[in-house]
């Protein structure tokens, strides 16, 4: 079963929300997390931990520095769950 | 020449409460903070028992994201070092920031997070261990985090000596101000130990009271029947400046903090010197650097952890520092109130005996029913006494041999 995107996307701007106390309204797809959301490389370090640990995955660690938005979030999370499939 | 440096500002977290007034009130009137352990992961140890800052909340002081990057004994200084700063109503963004400074005493750290982490650790691999685990669980986060908060660019740094870290931490503060070096400085302790190591470390010690079916009773200092100290978290800070300092932007003065002692017992790593000799010297130290006699001091906030070995050493201590004078000071241990806030102690105490000044009232000794013999002071048992009081002095002892004893005053021109 492909993952669906949308429900991705709605669980990572939840993720992404709480951790940075954030509303949820304020967050698109489209959102820089650093530069629009304001996190910092330990916020950022720590959302990919709440992203595996959420969708039980591993995030390669040289993906890591290619996400900067929440669709590049999504992307990944998406391609992981599918290789896993 | 010498500066003086006077408090403009106090703000506490303890488990009597966070609002100065309300606590100082509850311990005059003798009550307890301490309260059975509820928290299956802590309960189910030997003391079963703390003072537990338990409606604590760091909101609105923080946001719910600043919230899980501070470890709790940082949030308590955090908020404590805010209010006190209200309190005297110094505006950072006026100062020259490199004056000013933030030095925070504290024990051990952020211990419940080095759990969690270690936990962490052991069931899901490193990869899932926070980022956030360093800089929440070093100790000197409590100082910097006020730093932060408030743009002070002067000297910041955390002060570990045990018990007696939040002394230590007002003492460094002092002699920057008095030496000119700085202008203001947020200085005090904080502690958040109240965790499964915490409660397991201290009892393998055999130091922690297991008066579990008497919370309230459990911390008795200088009581015959008293078996350990009763674990309490918390922080106490205040904000030090420089007389003038004070005088020119018409603040608030609330007392002088007028000199200290310190001495090392250098015999073992956790035992007192059974005689006091050193705790005596550091008490005699401050007494005479503030420029008084032992007959002048009005008060002494004990150390008083209701330890066996810890409370006889000190009252040997007070008779070789006070001499004849040992039997009129008044003297009281507020930890029997509100337990034993380790490297936060010393910062709450100041607190409480600047209020003491103002009011001249010594707060109780609770649960002092049975003295023990050996303990044959006047400890001010079970009420609070009305006493004219213009000098104190307030005692911190910790783990390690460190002995930092501070002298305060009421303010005079």
């Amino acid at each position: 079963m492909a993952a669906d995107r949308k429900q991705i996307e709605a669980k990572v701007i939840e993720i992404i929300a709480d951790q940075l106390a954030r509303d949820k309204e304020q967050i698109s797809g489209a959102s820089d997390i650093a530069n629009d959301l304001g996190a910092d490389s330990l916020d950022l370090a720590e959302l990919m931990i709440a992203f595996e640990e959420n969708f039980d995955i591993d995030i390669d660690e040289d993906k890591v520095g290619e996400i900067s938005t929440v669709n590049d979030v999504v992307d990944q999370i998406c391609k992981v769950l599918d290789s896993n499939e | 020449m010498k500066k003086r440096v006077v408090i403009t500002g106090m703000g506490l977290v303890t488990p009597l409460g966070c609002e100065l007034e309300a606590v100082w009130k509850k311990l005059l009137e003798g009550e307890s903070g301490i309260t059975p352990l509820v928290d299956p992961e802590l309960n189910c140890f030997r003391s079963k028992i703390a003072g537990q800052c338990r409606d604590f909340s760091p909101l609105p002081y923080v946001d719910s994201k600043e919230e899980k990057r501070i470890d709790r004994f940082a949030q308590f200084s955090y908020v404590a070092g805010i209010r006190a700063v209200e309190e005297s109503g110094i505006d950072f963004s006026k100062e020259n920031p490199f004056r000013c400074g933030a030095i925070v005493g504290c024990g051990v750290g952020g211990l419940g997070e080095i759990e969690r982490q270690d936990a962490k650790l052991d069931k899901c691999g490193a990869s899932r261990v926070s980022p956030f685990t360093i800089p929440k669980i070093m100790l000197n986060a409590a100082s910097s985090h006020l730093a932060i908060r408030f743009g002070i660019h002067g000297v910041s740094y955390g002060v570990a000596t045990a018990c007696a870290s939040a002394n230590n931490a007002m003492i460094d503060s002092y002699r920057l101000i008095r030496d000119g070096d700085l202008d203001v400085v947020i200085t005090g302790g904080t502690e958040a130990a109240v965790s499964k190591l915490g409660l397991v470390g201290f009892a393998a010690m055999r130091a922690l009271s297991e008066r579990n079916d008497e919370p309230s009773k459990a911390s008795r200092p200088f009581d015959a029947d008293r078996d350990g100290f009763v674990i309490g978290e918390g922080a106490g800070i205040l904000v030090f400046e420089e007389l003038e300092h004070a005088k020119k932007r018409g603040a608030r003065i609330l007392g002088e903090f007028l000199g200290y002692g310190v001495s090392t017992d250098a015999s073992h790593i956790t035992q007192p010197d059974s005689e006091g000799v050193y705790a005596g010297a550091a008490l005699s130290a401050a007494v005479f650097s503030a420029g008084l006699n032992p007959e002048q001091i009005d008060y002494i906030n004990a150390h008083g952890t209701a330890t066996k070995l810890g409370d006889v050493a000190e009252v040997g201590a007070i008779k070789r520092a006070f001499g004849d004078c040992a039997k009129s000071v008044a003297i009281s241990s507020t930890k029997s109130s509100i337990g034993h806030l380790l490297g936060g102690s010393g910062g709450v105490e100041l607190i409480f005996s600047l209020l003491a000044i103002r009011d001249n009232v010594v707060p109780p000794t609770l649960n002092l029913e049975n003295p023990d013999p050996a303990c044959n002071l006047d400890f001010t048992p079970l009420v609070a006494k009305e006493r004219r009081i213009k000098y104190i002095v307030s005692s911190s002892f910790g783990f390690g041999g460190h002995n930092a004893c501070v002298a305060a005053g009421a303010f005079t021109e």
